[in-house]
């Protein structure tokens, strides 16, 4: 039924098309996360893949960042509504460091985890193929700490609070392990064309 | 698998307004009578919807100020944004006896109750405080005596939100500390402060306690929250015990 007096703000027909259901484009870049920001020095940063419990590649800043660099324009969508279109990245394709640790994705599904504890989880399908990367750098400059850097994950497709922040690892497990916030009510896959926000929604 | 207290999100459900009036020149309460009720945790939000009249729709996130204890009247604090889409429809439009369809309650991770104890340290400006009002009105109502100190930013006494009812209940409670720092107004009373949230005044708020506070909830505008993580790490807060509610740019 109709609100009464509530005739909303459209989304110009030419970017329609591009906004998910329930979503309002925004020109900025808010921030969320759980917390405060961490600062991390790039002395200190280090990315690992596990699978299971079992670390099998490590790269330091230096060596991560000898690997194979890929530009990506994509559309960003958070699931507290707004979208964000045209956001242009720069990082390491998952695709490119599971080549340079010599692997074949080992396990249907994956948990990125943060510097902060933060953890999420994606199905591994949704992260080769050349459909998600670790972005280093945004708009051209390095990321900054507020937006996840010195790393963060990039899963456009969907919604953002799968992109994990101050990105230290990724851990290939047998089950679809639930993270930080699909713990807490959010759901399991999270796509932004199918209003996946919370975990009853279908 | 999920939290032992893990939130679960009801459907959409419609709600009449039952109140609707000021906090501030620029919050509004707004009041949504619910039968049957909303069991909730403090700190928790609610997804609101509103439907134009060839179905197009706008929801948004707002944060509940009410206590869990009265679970049938949900109330919200809506800060104005001149350009908005959702707030101002509250500000200028919305009035007594419309319905708003809601959903929630939401998130798991921004939330207190009494048995989680303390101290507890909340920091808050704008219409950011109102989750804080939910954890201190629970704490009220349990007559809970938690070490409690509430930290809240605001320009001038008249634009902090639920100013009368904070001071009344620390008159109350030697448990509850209040601190209003006013950015552009020289202090009206013994609880407030000049300036903004800082180191500093995080350790007045905290001063006296055995230890650093157990649990930090900061919730605001995202520089507002930026400055005042980085204010509670400086007064001492571990970077663990901080949690965040960011409402937007
Ligand atoms: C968990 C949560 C709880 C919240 N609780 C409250 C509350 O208790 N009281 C309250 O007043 N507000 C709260 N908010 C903010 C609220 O959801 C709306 O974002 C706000 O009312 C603005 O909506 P609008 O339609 O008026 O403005 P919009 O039309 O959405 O936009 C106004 C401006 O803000 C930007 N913007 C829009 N949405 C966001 C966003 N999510 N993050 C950053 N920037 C954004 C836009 O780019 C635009 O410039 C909360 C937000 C979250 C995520």
């Amino acid at each position: 039924m109709a609100t009464r007096g509530f005739t909303g703000r459209r989304t110009p027909d030419d970017h329609a098309a591009r906004t998910p259901p329930g979503q309002a484009l925004t020109t900025d870049f808010p921030v969320l996360s759980a917390g405060p920001t961490p600062k991390i020095a790039l002395a200190d940063w280090s990315f690992t893949l596990k699978v299971g419990p079992r670390p099998v590649a490590r790269w330091s800043w230096e060596e991560f960042s000898a690997l194979p660099r890929t530009s990506y324009v994509r559309d960003i969508h958070c699931v507290t509504t707004w979208s964000k279109l045209d956001t242009a990245w720069e990082g390491v394709l998952v695709d490119d460091v599971l080549a340079a640790a010599g692997l074949a994705p080992p396990t249907g599904f994956t948990l990125a985890h943060g510097f902060d504890d933060y953890t999420t989880n994606v199905p591994t399908a949704d992260l080769v193929g050349g459909k998600a990367m670790i972005a280093t750098a945004y708009d051209g400059a390095p990321l900054e700490p507020d937006h996840g850097g010195p790393a963060r994950l990039l899963v456009p497709h969907l919604y953002f609070w799968k992109s994990a922040k101050w990105l230290s690892g990724l851990q290939f497990t047998e089950r679809d392990e639930a993270g930080f916030w699909e713990l807490r009510g959010y759901h399991m896959y999270g796509d932004p064309w199918r209003e996946q926000r919370y975990d009853d929604d279908a | 698998m999920s939290l032992p207290d893990a939130a679960k999100v009801s459907g959409w459900r419609s709600a009449a307004i039952v109140e609707a009036a000021p906090l501030t020149p620029r919050v509004k309460r707004i009041v949504l009578g619910l039968d049957p009720p909303l069991r909730f945790r403090a700190g928790q939000h609610v997804d609101l919807r509103l439907t134009a009249p060839d179905g197009y729709q706008a929801r948004r996130s707002y944060s509940i100020a009410s206590a869990p204890e009265t679970p049938d009247r949900l109330e919200l604090a809506i800060e104005k944004l001149e350009d908005g889409e959702v707030s101002p429809f509250f500000h200028e439009v919305a009035e007594v006896g419309d319905a708003i369809d809601l959903r929630g309650p939401i998130g798991g991770h921004f939330v207190w109750s009494v048995e989680d104890g303390g101290p507890l340290l909340l920091i808050g400006a704008g219409s950011g405080v109102a989750p804080l009002m939910s954890m201190v009105r629970h704490r009220a109502a349990r007559r809970d005596r938690t070490p409690t100190a509430l930290l809240l930013g605001a320009r001038t006494a008249a634009d902090a939100p639920y100013r009368e009812e904070l001071l009344a209940l620390a008159a109350a409670d030697a448990s509850l500390g209040i601190i209003f720092l006013l950015s552009r107004q020289t202090p009206q009373g013994p609880f407030d402060r000049a300036g903004r949230v800082d180191a500093q005044s995080v350790r007045a708020a905290t001063e006296g306690w055995p230890g650093p506070a157990r649990h930090v909830f900061v919730c605001g505008s995202n520089p507002f929250v930026n400055a005042a993580a980085e204010a509670a790490l400086a007064g001492g807060a571990a970077s663990a015990s901080i949690r965040t509610e960011r409402y937007g740019g």
